[in-house]
């Protein structure tokens, strides 16, 4: 379909770049030959359907799940992500949709949970200006680090998520459906947190299913379908092409509907 | 961004105190006002325990003026100090949601491999309590591979531990029985008679206290040099000052009668260390996330499988070390030692304490304020010449409602979101 929006003007080399990723579970592919570049300073939406490929690909890059052909490289380098400290070493954070924070503990505690400065006697000073640093810097409001995580809001605990994810100043951060569970105000902070990351110069992959979200903050939009590389377009491409790019058809449900209903006699209908 | 950050260092508002959703909470009304607030939503700590405590010291001293004597509360803290000692274990495996139910028979365990090892065996005696302290670690160590490796349920092969443990008590003490240790030995001088002279016991009576204060400014010096709020002088002075003059005066109303047992001591620096451990270190801090978020701590890079392995390991050798002490206590290695009730008054002081079920929250303080409670009621029981029946029911009572105590306030801090 569309290569025309394949590179951004100020880098032309990918930062990550995945050619002819395969993967197989038994008799079943869940990847094939799929192609993904990741440039620095650039947020890019991965979409498809359910079961297209899209956590397969992402946990290939968290280093979760091994690939059963096809080459990474990173920074131009050929690399493998045999484990997920081997991907966090390169770089590459992820926050998984299920944020996995521990209630009991606070936000400071949280966010360098597993990497604690000095472990002999723990440095909570340090460690709560680094957090409160950190969380300046991405414009997030959180009136206190020292109530435990289970008082925060949705949005909140994403932010302490990604700020989590930040602390080991990743090049690439790879946020698996950042706004699924968040209401129109905490998605819109969250969005613009997304996109203060993305100005801190670090390649942003963003996988959502709600096309509003992918539209407002994507700079190119990847579209997985059955597996495969199914075109990518740029943030202004229409809904129309995207959806028909994820389902396949230009004739389907999502338009159908869209063209339908209360409006019998929209303009929309038969435009494609 | 970089110039909002620069605008918070500069401003004269501390870095924690930016936001203006933020009660202020400085002082020490402010730190009485954030105490009621969590009382209110449920973040009791050690509140209800010491009511208890006050409302259980009441009732036994009316019936029964003997109870609050210095030479009852003597004898009282010398038995405290042994199965406090195991409950600090226990404190651990409640920290990261699991149970040992065989910390009896381990302590049973200890004291028969101490007796074998130093009088039948003529051991030297420190070689003998080091073998027995060995001897817990290790069942610790086993029970946390059986949990982690082959999925084992620690409910399940604790219940098992319980069991074969006691059976092995029995069987290396043989038909012989009980076997007496050397009365002027130095383990059972230390078990029974050892206590401080009133001026060490006043001096150290002043330590924990003055510790205290010294850590409390040091992380005041060092977060207002960072731009962070920290707490008023007065506020500390005032902590510093209560525990000081609470201790003195314990110290002081024990000097009446033989005074601070040293084994006491012991497990109060037990107890402080632990709490330094579980508060101050990264291990601490690895214990309440396993506890809290299995798959939180395990997706931050915590090695959960060695957690779980301190957790079991910590539990068992205090257990032992318990056991062993409880043997210099009576001066002899018995077919009788860690029997059903230390199992369950080692558990039930936890808990009562406040240490949660449900892992992820507790302190090392719960097993010291537990302990107490547990042997006050054990000690009333006993001057009031009440049969051993009564003294299972109300003990079971006072568990009952410390776990329904927890469970309520778990509730609530649920719903004020602070679980």
């Amino acid at each position: 379909m569309t290569e025309a929006a394949e590179l951004p003007a100020s880098d032309s080399r990918p930062l990550v770049s995945l050619r002819a990723i395969s993967k197989n579970f038994g008799a079943v592919s869940a990847l094939t030959e799929v192609d993904f570049d990741i440039f620095a300073g650039e947020i890019v939406a991965l979409v498809g359907d359910n079961g297209a490929g899209k956590s397969t690909l992402i946990k290939t890059l968290a280093g979760v799940l091994q690939p059963t052909s096809g080459s990474i490289a990173f920074d131009g380098v050929p690399v493998t992500l045999p484990n997920p400290s081997a991907a966090l070493r390169l770089g590459i954070a992820t926050v998984f949709q299920d944020l996995a924070l521990c209630e009991n503990l606070d936000v400071v505690a949280n966010i360098f949970l597993g990497r604690e400065l000095n472990p002999l006697q723990l440095d909570e000073v340090t460690m709560e200006v680094r957090a409160w640093t950190l969380l300046g810097e991405l414009s997030a409001r959180i009136p206190s680090l020292r109530e435990p995580v289970a008082s925060l809001s949705g949005g909140q605990r994403q932010t302490v998520a990604i700020a989590r994810s930040l602390l080991m100043n990743p090049r690439v951060i790879l946020l698996d459906e950042p706004t699924a569970a968040l209401g129109v105000e905490q998605t819109a902070e969250v969005l613009n947190l997304i996109e203060r990351i993305r100005g801190r110069g670090l390649g942003v992959v963003i996988i959502s299913h709600n096309m509003d979200v992918v539209r407002a903050v994507a700079d190119r939009v990847a579209v997985l379908r059955l597996g495969r590389n199914n075109g990518v377009f740029p943030r202004d491409a229409s809904n129309h092409a995207l959806v028909s790019a994820i389902t396949g058809a230009e004739d389907n449900a999502v338009s159908r509907r869209a063209s339908g209903g209360s409006r019998p006699s929209s303009p929309n209908r038969g435009s494609h | 961004m970089s110039s909002d950050s620069g605008r918070h260092a500069q401003s004269s508002t501390l870095l924690d105190r930016g936001d203006e959703r933020l009660k202020d909470r400085s002082g020490i009304s402010g730190a009485l006002k954030a105490f009621a607030d969590g009382v209110q939503s449920g973040d009791l700590g050690s509140l209800p325990v010491v009511i208890g405590l006050a409302i259980i010291w009441t009732v036994f001293q009316t019936l029964n003026p003997v109870f609050l004597s210095p030479r009852n509360l003597v004898n009282l803290l010398f038995d405290c100090s042994t199965v406090g000692i195991i409950s600090l274990g226990i404190v651990c495996v409640l920290m990261v949601g699991e149970i040992d139910l065989s910390v009896g028979s381990v302590s049973g365990l200890s004291s028969a491999i101490l007796g074998v090892l130093w009088v039948r065996c003529d051991w030297p005696p420190a070689l003998a309590f080091l073998a027995a302290v060995a001897a817990g670690c290790l069942i610790g160590w086993m029970y946390a591979q059986v949990y982690s490796r082959l999925g084992m349920p620690s409910f399940v092969a604790t219940l098992a531990g319980l069991l074969g443990f006691l059976g092995l008590q029995l069987y290396i003490l043989g038909p012989k029985g009980s076997i007496n240790l050397p009365y002027d030995s130095a383990l059972v001088q230390f078990g029974e008679l050892l206590v401080m002279s009133p001026p060490v016991a006043y001096v150290l009576a002043a330590v924990p206290g003055a510790l205290t204060l010294a850590s409390r400014l040091r992380t005041a010096k060092r977060r207002k040099a960072a731009g962070l709020s920290a707490r008023s002088l007065g506020g500390m002075a005032l902590e510093a000052g209560l525990i000081t003059v609470a201790l003195e005066a314990g110290a002081y109303y024990l000097n009446f009668a033989r005074g601070v047992p040293w084994m006491f001591a012991l497990f109060v620096a037990l107890v402080m260390a632990m709490n330094y451990a579980l508060r101050s270190t990264k291990w601490g801090r690895s214990m309440f996330a396993v506890g809290g978020n299995l798959e939180a701590a395990r997706r931050a890079g915590i090695d959960v499988q060695l957690i779980y392995t301190s957790a079991f390991a910590l539990c068992s050798t205090l257990a032992a070390c318990g056991g062993l002490l409880a043997a210099a206590r009576l001066a002899s290695a018995n077919l009788q030692a860690g029997t059903v009730d230390v199992n369950l008054n080692a558990i039930a002081a936890a808990v009562i304490g406040g240490t949660s079920m449900f892992g992820g929250r507790g302190s090392a303080y719960s097993a010291l304020l537990g302990i107490i409670v547990i042997q006050s009621i054990a000690s009333g029981l006993t001057l009031l010449d009440l049969s051993s029946s009564l003294r299972y029911m109300i003990t079971g009572a006072v568990l009952a409602i410390a776990v329904i105590v927890d469970s309520l306030a778990r509730r609530s801090r649920v719903s004020h979101g602070r679980a």
